[in-house]
């Protein structure tokens, strides 16, 4: 047996009505390890040879919900949803907070692939050894807060039904909001209300397979693991470390709203027009005073707490959202020139209740009041004016995007395709405003100022314009440190860089070393999701002659802060990314060379889409 | 004078570390289902931990059938798990229906104070939420807290979101 793994992964096949079980090698698991290696691996084995062919919203496309060795026993707790994207047309690991990862593999299991397409609204109910594809048709249509008062109720009461009346905790789930249903491409896989596997857009590829909801309820201990001793001395070591950070704990990522912009010029304001601001009234104490209504708020087996409790009351209705977090109050906030508490959280609850990406749709949001202020987008596209700061017309747009209504049918295509629609519609190019990467939204940290992000670093990600996996220099932190918290399956705000490795080892029993992982998984799941993300289509393939770079708004000089007159500039980031693409063994094409994918043992899987990549190129 | 775990509801993070230390202890695994503190975490935010209070009915040991359930010397509640055979009527017995039954063997468990040393205590006071506390008094008001789980969910909803906390 594989110490720290279930050694079984749920097969549900929706069109089929079936369910059974798949293992994966010893062998594979010691490189990819689980979550985002491991969803590339097998995305890879199972769509490679047909992956530009497969439309990510179609029957064809996989979901997959993945933990990894690390789920339950380190400090925090994710999973991640994977599959083929319908924004970038790659594969995205995509993490989500959910008590799922651990009752997951408590029943027995190390993930789910939910395959084919169900005719009616179904959830997938797992506890232990019994899965069912239940009726999800009463649910169709609810937000996320309603399903909570209905589906998650009853879930509860069986649970207490099936254990003879005692008080028990609840089943938690995943689940999608309107928006996913309705096939936006910027809707997120949901969990609690609040959190969002929002880059990749998986909302929607759940809602394309009718698939409402996952609850899990795991009745066994977390699988055994190499060195129990070792692990229960390094989680207190872990635990320790981590309840005694200030910042995260009693701030979460909140304080950055104000300090982001103020002390690092890198925060979008007005669609990234700016990225320097003195404005106060976004400041965590703001937050702190007049919305939070619980200071810690954590998920399972987490000493941090980083979340939020938020109640904002407006016309007689309550709006509840977590913090919300920097990447929300910059994109629900700053980036549509919205600098007011109450009005980032309620925003940001909408977007939440929805199950809509509040970074990709805060983006966008942008994107078209940017348009409306330069007048290439009127009252007559829109059906109101959208003018900075008026939260209002915000929300009536959001309203459109999640019901495809009007304009929002063509914004719910995300920014990138928006741009494309609303650039034929106009007969120009709107595309130099939308603040993108490969179909993904670059996350709320900017990289002219050089206090941040670094210049090349969103144009050489395999993931776009996801801020959490953003290449830095040296390289083997950033992407490469990613790739590793999002197999292993920890919280990037829980990473102890002292214990981490040791821990891996400990569960796994394998000799994974930060060396060997930069070395050898790294590479591996880098040049996967490169060549699935090359691969693309069947709406949008990406040329990196093109596209590897970053949006054009960041080569324009910052206009205002210490930072004033700062601008990313095209031989940096040329530069960086192809020294980059050479530590990973890419050539300049960003495409891996002979050599690394007979190192990395790729070469029977991966030669052949080289090969068809490339001639796409040529010709 | 008894010794009893005393609930601060609000200081409750949800982080159920609390459940991962008693089922380590009991059983030396991580291993929430057989935790004796479990936290129901109602809707998201409104998280319940559940534990035994000690309570001086003992309603649940006087409707015992098999008298599988005792007190020891310091008044600790105990379940004789060679006695026990898992007919959940405790569960009924108990006005906050904390027995919970074992998921693979046939009986009940109770929270033990860990004969005395609280581990789910000890931990949530070290990470600094402090939502869990151990008390020495004889005082029968602790008997009160004794509701039903959703009761107190309800309660702690309310107080938290306000109204229903649902959108009208
Ligand atoms: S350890 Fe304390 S804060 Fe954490 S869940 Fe348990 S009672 Fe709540
Ligand atoms: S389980 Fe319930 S009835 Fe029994 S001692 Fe504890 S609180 Fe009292
Ligand atoms: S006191 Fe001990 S037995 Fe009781 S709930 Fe806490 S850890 Fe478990």
């Amino acid at each position: 047996m594989t110490y720290g793994y279930a050694g079984s992964i749920l097969v549900v096949d929706l069109s089929k009505d079936k369910i059974t079980e798949m293992s994966i090698d010893e062998e594979i698991l010691r490189i990819y390890l689980g979550g985002r290696g491991l969803g590339a691996y097998v995305l890879l084995k199972e769509l490679g040879a047909s992956w530009e062919n497969i439309d990510p919203l179609g029957p064809e496309n996989l979901l997959l919900v993945l933990t990894g060795p690390l789920v339950g026993y380190y400090p925090g707790i994710k999973v991640v949803i994977t599959g083929k994207s319908p924004q970038s047309n790659g594969v995205i690991g995509s993490t989500l907070s959910s008590e799922i990862g651990l009752e997951l593999r408590s029943a027995g299991y190390d993930g789910i692939v939910v395959k084919g397409r169900s005719k009616d609204p179904v959830y997938i109910y797992v506890e232990n050894d019994s899965v069912e594809i239940r009726s999800a048709e009463k649910y169709w249509g609810m937000t996320g807060r309603k399903l909570y008062e209905t589906l998650s109720r009853e879930l509860l009461n069986e649970a207490i039904r099936k254990s003879k009346g005692s008080a028990v905790r609840e089943t938690p789930m995943i689940y999608i909001g309107p928006a996913g249903e309705n096939l936006v491409r910027t809707a997120s896989v949901m969990s609690k209300w609040f959190h969002a596997a929002g880059y990749g857009g998986y909302g929607a590829v759940m809602g394309s397979k009718n698939l409402k909801a996952i609850a899990v309820r795991g009745k066994g201990p977390l699988p055994r693991v190499y060195d129990p001793v070792k692990v229960r001395t390094l989680t207190r070591l872990i635990q320790k470390e981590l309840s005694s950070k200030f910042s995260l704990r009693y701030w979460g990522t909140g304080h950055g709203g104000y300090s982001v912009g103020y002390r690092f010029s890198s925060e979008p304001i007005r669609n990234w027009q700016e990225e320097w601001h003195d404005n106060r009234e976004i400041s965590i104490v703001n937050f702190e005073r007049r919305i939070w209504k619980r200071r810690f708020w954590g998920d399972f087996g987490c000493p941090v707490t980083c979340m939020k409790v938020s109640v904002v009351k407006k016309c007689g209705s309550v709006y509840v959202t977590d913090a919300p977090d920097y990447e929300l109050q910059a994109y629900m906030g700053t980036n549509l020139g919205i600098f007011k508490a109450e009005d980032i959280a309620y925003l940001s609850a909408i977007v939440d209740d929805f199950g809509l990406c509040g970074i990709q749709t805060g983006n966008l949001l942008g994107f078209v009041a940017e348009l409306y202020e330069k007048g290439i987008l009127t009252e007559e596209d829109l059906g109101f004016s959208v003018r900075w700061g008026d939260t209002e017309a915000f929300k009536r747009l959001i309203e459109m995007i999640v019901r495809r209504e009007g304009i929002g049918d063509i914004l719910a295509e995300g920014t990138f395709r928006a741009a494309l629609r609303i650039s034929s519609m106009k007969s120009m190019n709107v595309l130099d405003y939308a603040v993108q990467v490969k179909g993904i939204a670059v996350g709320a940290h900017g990289v002219r100022s050089g206090l941040d992000y670094q210049q090349f670093s969103y144009a050489a990600s395999v993931q776009g314009g996801d801020h959490t996996s953003a290449p830095s220099e040296p390289f083997d932190r950033g992407e490469v440190f990613a790739t590793f918290a999002d197999s292993a399956v920890i919280c990037l705000f829980t990473v102890s860089k002292k214990y981490m490795w040791d821990f891996t080892r400990a569960v796994t029993g394998f000799e994974i070393t930060q060396e060997s992982w930069t070395k050898y998984s790294a590479r591996a799941i880098l040049s996967i999701q490169r060549v699935l993300l090359l691969l693309g289509g069947p709406d949008i393939y990406w040329d990196p002659r093109v596209h590897d770079d970053i949006p054009k708004r960041f080569y324009e000089p910052l206009p205002s802060g210490p930072k004033k007159g700062e601008a990313a500039s095209r031989d940096t980031v040329r530069k960086t990314l192809i020294e980059y693409y050479k530590f990973l063994g890419w050539d300049e094409l960003g495409l891996p060379t002979d050599e690394t994918l007979e190192a990395l043992g790729l070469r029977k899987l991966l030669e052949p889409l080289v090969k068809k990549i490339r001639k796409r190129l040529e010709s | 004078m008894v010794k009893w775990i005393f609930v601060d509801y609000e200081r409750c993070s949800g982080c159920r570390i609390c459940e991962i230390e008693c089922s380590y202890v009991h059983e030396g695994k991580v291993w929430r289902e057989v935790s004796r503190i479990r936290i129901l975490e109602y809707i998201p935010g409104v998280v319940v931990p559940i534990v035994c209070f000690q309570c001086s009915e003992r309603y649940c040991l006087k409707s015992c059938p098999q008298d599988a359930i005792y007190l020891d010397s310091d008044e600790i509640t105990h379940v004789n798990s060679e006695k026990c055979t898992g007919c959940g009527v405790c569960v009924s017995a108990c006005p906050a229906h904390i027995p919970i039954m074992h998921p693979e063997k046939n009986y009940a468990l109770i929270c033990d104070l860990c004969g005395g040393e609280p581990a789910c205590v000890r931990i949530c006071l070290d990470l600094g939420y402090n939502a869990l506390r151990v008390v020495e008094t004889d005082d029968i008001n602790r008997n009160l807290y004794l509701r039903d789980v959703l009761d107190v969910a309800e309660e702690l909803r309310e107080a938290l979101y306000g109204n229903s906390g649902e959108k009208s």
